[in-house]
């Protein structure tokens, strides 16, 4: 039957192809007019641009955009490459901390603790911080949730509570986004005085910082390496709050090109941003002895400031005196020893 | 098996938007969105085409690749589905797809995303053919039923094709042999990486 019924098409196929040749020469007769001579063309209208786009009578405008194959080479960046950048950037970093870790280990206070304090960061400044860190944290785990997720944890855990999983990172991701550019924009604003480059981190990043060798060039409050973290924060959190608000309010910045480069931008500068992070955790946690206290309690051991903040500790100690006048009665205790 | 596709004849489309809203009705699709579209090229000028467009159901879905959460499936038909259940409305798909078929109902604050919505080409979702569930989340499954998409059915100039894409395309060619002119099959290249000769 079926065959029968394609033997037809064939036939009916072939003579119409017939006709056509027939009619060929004699162009007066049948079809003189073609209706496509002066119509658009997918082929034309692609070439000539990246998308098609026309007029709908429907009330969403953004509908009139036909065809934009351009989603193709956003979906290698996301499936091949934005999976490479990440690792190599994330696991490259955690590699050569764990091997710096192993070489050099913590960075000791080679003075010993003087028992003396300063302070260091106040507790309007420790609490930006943890704001920023805190939502840094979630947003990063939620962030990599949505370009690792698929391939590593999916297996795992199964459809049903990935999906649960992320639908709740993904309402974090948009919420904590808030408080994490608000901190972002504090911490831009409170400590830019003493981020500005100037010729003590030139000597600075001659030695080396101090991390190879025991080496302790000079540094105000914030030295070189601070202040590379310093603008990394300022730089970076600005461009992935600016190109994540872009895909948090689809279309209201930009169409669909727009938000494919929100994306990349978004997702490159994130990981990135990570890797960073992971070498300012490091060096703030298990890298060095008495830096977490900055943050911490909010007061350094005078030895730690003056070996590794030499210019600020002079200065700070000149102005105040050592050790905050809460902690008297101890300083007393120590000096008696 | 059959490899549904659709196919608009652009020399056919007089944007009467009757797919559009049979689609609507047949699914009772939200306010505010559209699964199906018509867009007219060149609108008042010479050579003015209008195409019907919604879910290619391409080839290789890029909606599928890049899903964070792989809510989407293929039937046997290589009709391309999603799970309302498994989707938390993050807008990859949009990005990705060519033909603007993801739609998201707004809810909640800012641009919040619900979940993504599109063309299923009357073929439900993952609940069981025609339960209340499938229909209150996906809209009818006429495919189950042994029906075409209503779009291309109620078509009065049946310029929008739907059906198994050898045959929709032999319908094609015949009638491109026959009229002598043809503007091609609109999407199919980036759908389905081929086009139909004319």
């Amino acid at each position: 039957m079926s065959s029968f019924a394609r033997f037809i098409r064939l036939v009916v196929g072939a003579c119409a192809l017939l006709l056509l040749i027939m009619a060929l020469p004699v162009p007066a007769n049948a079809q003189q007019i073609n209706p496509t001579a002066s119509s658009v063309t997918e082929r034309q209208l692609l070439q000539e641009m990246d998308r098609i786009q026309g007029r709908v009578s429907i009330p969403d405008q953004r509908s009139s955009v036909l065809m934009q194959p351009a989603g193709r080479e956003w979906r290698e960046f996301r499936n091949v490459a934005l999976r490479w950048i990440g690792g190599v950037a994330i696991l490259g970093m955690l590699a050569v901390l764990v091997i710096f870790y192993l070489m050099r280990g913590m960075v000791r206070l080679e003075s010993g603790r003087s028992g003396r304090t300063i302070v260091r960061f106040n507790m309007f400044e420790r609490f930006v911080h943890w704001m920023t860190a805190s939502c840094f944290i979630i947003l990063a785990i939620s962030g990599l949730n949505i370009t690792f997720g698929r391939p590593l944890l999916l297996p795992l855990i199964g459809f049903e509570t990935f999906s649960e999983w992320s639908q709740w990172a993904k309402y974090a991701h948009n919420y904590l986004s808030f408080p994490f550019t608000i901190g972002v924009v504090l911490i831009f604003l409170m400590w830019i005085g003493g981020n500005i480059p100037n010729k003590v981190d030139v000597e600075w990043i001659k030695r080396g910082g101090g991390l190879i060798g025991h080496d302790h060039p000079p540094a105000r409050r914030f030295n070189a390496g601070q202040k590379g973290i310093y603008w990394i924060v300022v730089i970076g959190g600005g461009l992935v709050a600016a190109s994540g608000y872009v895909l948090m309010f689809p279309f209201y910045a930009t169409g669909i090109e727009g938000m494919q480069m929100a994306q990349v931008v978004h997702a490159i500068v994130g990981v990135l941003f990570i890797a960073a992070m992971l070498a300012h955790i490091y060096i703030g946690t298990i890298g060095m002895e008495g830096a977490f206290e900055a943050m911490g309690s909010g007061e350094v051991d005078v030895n730690w400031a003056r070996e590794h903040h030499s210019l600020w500790a002079d200065e700070e100690l000149a102005r105040t005196g050592p050790n905050g006048s809460q902690r008297q009665p101890r300083h007393a205790a120590t000096a008696a020893e | 098996m059959a490899r549904m596709k659709f196919l608009c004849d652009a020399d056919r489309c007089i944007e009467c938007n009757a797919c559009v809203t049979a689609c609507k009705n047949e699914h009772e699709v939200p306010w505010g969105i559209n699964r199906r579209r018509v867009v007219t090229i060149n609108d008042g000028k010479p050579g003015e085409r209008s195409v019907s467009m919604a879910c290619m159901h391409c080839t290789d879905a890029p909606c599928a690749a890049v899903c964070p959460v792989n809510c989407f499936y293929t039937t046997a038909d290589g009709v391309v589905l999603h799970s309302k259940d498994l989707c938390i409305g993050c807008g990859y798909c949009f990005y990705a797809c060519p033909f603007g078929a993801p739609q998201y109902p707004k809810i909640g604050n800012f641009g919040s995303r619900g979940k993504m919505d599109k063309c299923t080409y009357c073929a439900g979702g993952p609940e069981a053919d025609g339960s209340k569930e499938e229909y209150e989340k996906y809209g009818a499954n006429r495919l189950a039923e042994g029906k075409l998409p209503l779009c291309a059915e109620m078509c009065s100039t049946k310029s929008l094709l739907a059906g198994d894409g050898e045959i929709i395309a032999q319908i094609y060619k015949e009638r491109v042999m026959k009229r002598g002119y043809g503007s091609g099959a609109w999407g199919w290249k980036t759908a389905y990486r081929e086009t139909i000769e004319s």
